[in-house]
């Protein structure tokens, strides 16, 4: 007899199997989501929004009120809910695309403002609900279908390192990390410690999250898998960028 | 206990008169980034609001602007933003999703000249872009007013038509009714027997989510044209089921006029003023004037014209209430004189001088 894995109490069962690609890391993250939810007991306080790519592909994955919003635009109106009702504990969910360059002045602006919300965005280093162009995440020489030959960075750029410049912009009550799918128990810590913080109201919080994307890739498991465990990190340092200090009380 | 007691008559520009209906209307929070000519509303907004528990954020631009308005709203409060000109541009993507998602936003809009950043001053440019933007049907309601007491009148009304309806809902007014100042009557609407339609979040309510109550899942994505034809369907449906209810108008002298004047907006004050002179020569002239661009009064504009032999459009812009005016009248076979001037306000004489020519080339 198969024992399946537990299903996250605030995961919508009825959505399940996931919309995702096979290999797709959405779905572990969504996991360590949920089970923080549960963990946490917040199942009715949170409004998880999510954004266009493939993260929209989350919009009935939770048995939470959810929102599925334009590309980029999820963070102002997480903002929007949140400044209206702070009472709610808003998760913005996006990808790298979303987050990094079409939306970036509005992570910048709410890291600034230090509104109290979560971001937890997905870099996977392609757009990939496009069919795998470049993104603010593609690493120096990794071929998309914008960048054939590989990212050359004198005429492509260089890749947005997102969580350090959040770190670099926010006060000291945010908190700032970089996990992986490849690390999940850490992943899921730091995203717990994320909403921790916006639930304490101390200040922004930002988890990104190195993630696969096979199908883009066009990787098997095991060369899907190097990439995210060996080779993404190299550019992308996983760990906690900033703690708040926690002022005792 | 109402804001303001009784009637209170009060002299200030437009942008004021709006930031004080949106108080007595019961919004709750403003959204806003700056653009000439709407910045004082944020203005006087953000002096009002803390007095009255009322909330503000100043946004990084009007996508912003725009997004976190609807997310205010999505939780149930009454929540606004204004804007204008190249603002309203960048408006436009927020507001399409607020169209799709039948998401009740209000909008002021205080034209401003066009295209891109043209003049911070003046002009009905902003037509076309506010019944039509985003990449849509317009499934929208917009109110043109024409003078401050309209400002007034219809900021409040705009809450309720949004709460009422679910589509997004928009004041078009233009620099002059924002900077100008003018007499105008306040009042709490409780005092003049308008209830306020009540709000209801869309996201947050009481219970545990697919335990007491479904969860909210709210998308604008759809997976195949069916679904997404399905949604429009009903939309549209319900749009134009709702239109006869909240379409205004204004008409006057229309039976048998030799030259009927179409204007919105603050021009129309100049057609208005220019046709009763000439009616007092004896002159048959008459005006009509649409008040809800979206949806456009029609039928009315159909009778209206019917009685007259020919038309002449007014506006300060090159042909967009024209397009407006074609459009639904269809079929008809009318001459149309036009006198357009973009971005540039249009006075009583020249409006006067126009329908003697016309009306002298009539008696050729």
């Amino acid at each position: 007899m198969d024992i399946q894995p537990k299903m996250p109490k605030s995961w919508n069962a009825a959505t399940k199997p996931h919309k995702f690609c096979p290999g797709c890391g959405h779905g572990l993250i969504l996991k360590a989501l949920g089970q923080v939810i549960d963990e946490m007991g917040i199942q009715d306080r949170v409004v998880f929004g999510c954004d266009i790519g493939c993260s929209l592909l989350s919009w009935d994955f939770f048995n939470v009120d959810t929102v599925q919003t334009h590309h980029g635009r999820t963070t102002p109106v997480m903002v929007g809910i949140k400044k209206a009702r702070p009472d709610r504990i808003v998760i913005a969910y996006m990808g790298d695309g979303g987050g990094y360059a079409i939306g970036s002045q509005h992570l910048v602006n709410a890291a600034t403002r230090d509104d109290k919300i979560t971001v937890i965005l997905v870099n996977n280093t392609v757009y990939a609900m496009t069919g795998g162009q470049m993104a603010p995440t593609t690493m120096p020489g990794q071929k998309t279908e914008t960048t054939p030959f590989g990212r050359d960075v004198e005429q492509a750029g260089y890749p947005m390192m997102g969580p350090e410049m959040v770190a670099a912009i926010t006060q000291e009550g945010a908190y700032v990390a970089r996990g992986s799918v490849a690390k999940f128990r850490k992943l899921k810590e730091y995203i717990r410690k994320a909403l921790e913080n916006q639930i304490a109201m101390r200040g922004f919080s930002f988890v990104e999250a190195l993630s696969t994307c096979p199908t883009n890739w066009r990787t098997n498991a095991e060369k899907t898998w190097e990439f995210v465990e060996k080779i993404m990190p190299e550019q992308y340092p996983l760990g906690e960028l900033k703690v708040p200090v926690i002022k005792e009380g | 206990m109402g804001i303001i007691e009784g009637e209170k008559k009060a002299f200030m520009t437009g942008n004021e008169a709006v930031a004080w209906a949106a108080l007595v209307a019961g919004a709750e929070i403003m959204y806003g980034y700056p653009i000439t000519p709407q910045n004082e509303i944020m203005q006087y907004w953000t002096r009002l609001a803390p007095k009255h528990g009322r909330k503000f954020l100043q946004t990084e631009d009007e996508l912003s602007a725009g997004f976190t308005t609807i997310g205010g709203v999505l939780t149930g409060k009454r929540a606004f933003t204004a804007t204008a000109g190249p603002g309203n541009v960048l408006m436009q993507e927020p507001m399409s999703m607020a169209e799709a998602m039948r998401i009740p936003t209000v909008v002021v809009v205080q034209q401003r000249g066009g295209p891109s950043t043209a003049t911070v001053i003046y002009s009905q440019q902003e037509v076309t872009l506010t019944c039509f933007g985003g990449n849509g049907e317009g499934l929208r309601v917009v109110y043109s007013t024409s003078s401050h007491q309209e400002l007034y009148d219809y900021t409040i009304k705009a809450f309720n038509t949004a709460w009422k309806y679910r589509f997004p809902t928009f004041v078009l007014a233009d620099g002059y009714q924002a900077k100008m100042r003018e007499s105008l009557v306040l009042y709490d609407p409780e005092e003049r027997g308008i209830e306020m339609v009540p709000t209801e979040p869309f996201v947050g309510k009481p219970g545990m989510p697919g335990e007491d109550r479904p969860p909210a899942h709210l998308r604008n994505t759809y997976n195949i044209e069916e679904e997404l034809e399905e949604v429009l369907k009903k939309d549209i449906q319900e749009y134009e089921q709702m239109a006869p209810e909240i379409i205004e108008y204004d008409e006057f002298n229309t039976d048998g006029a030799d030259v009927l004047v179409i204007a919105h907006g603050v021009v129309f004050r100049s057609a208005a003023m220019a046709v009763r002179k000439l009616a007092d020569e004896g002159l048959k002239v008459g005006y009509f004037r649409p008040i809800t661009l979206r949806p456009f009064p029609q039928e009315q504009l159909r009778q209206a014209a019917a009685k007259a032999k020919q038309l002449m459009v007014v506006e300060s812009a090159y042909g967009q209430l024209l397009k407006l005016v074609k459009d639904n009248l269809y079929g008809m076979d009318l001459p149309i004189h036009t006198h357009l001037r973009p971005g540039v306000g249009v006075t009583p004489e020249e409006v006067v001088a126009d329908l003697r020519t016309v009306l002298e080339g009539r008696e050729d």
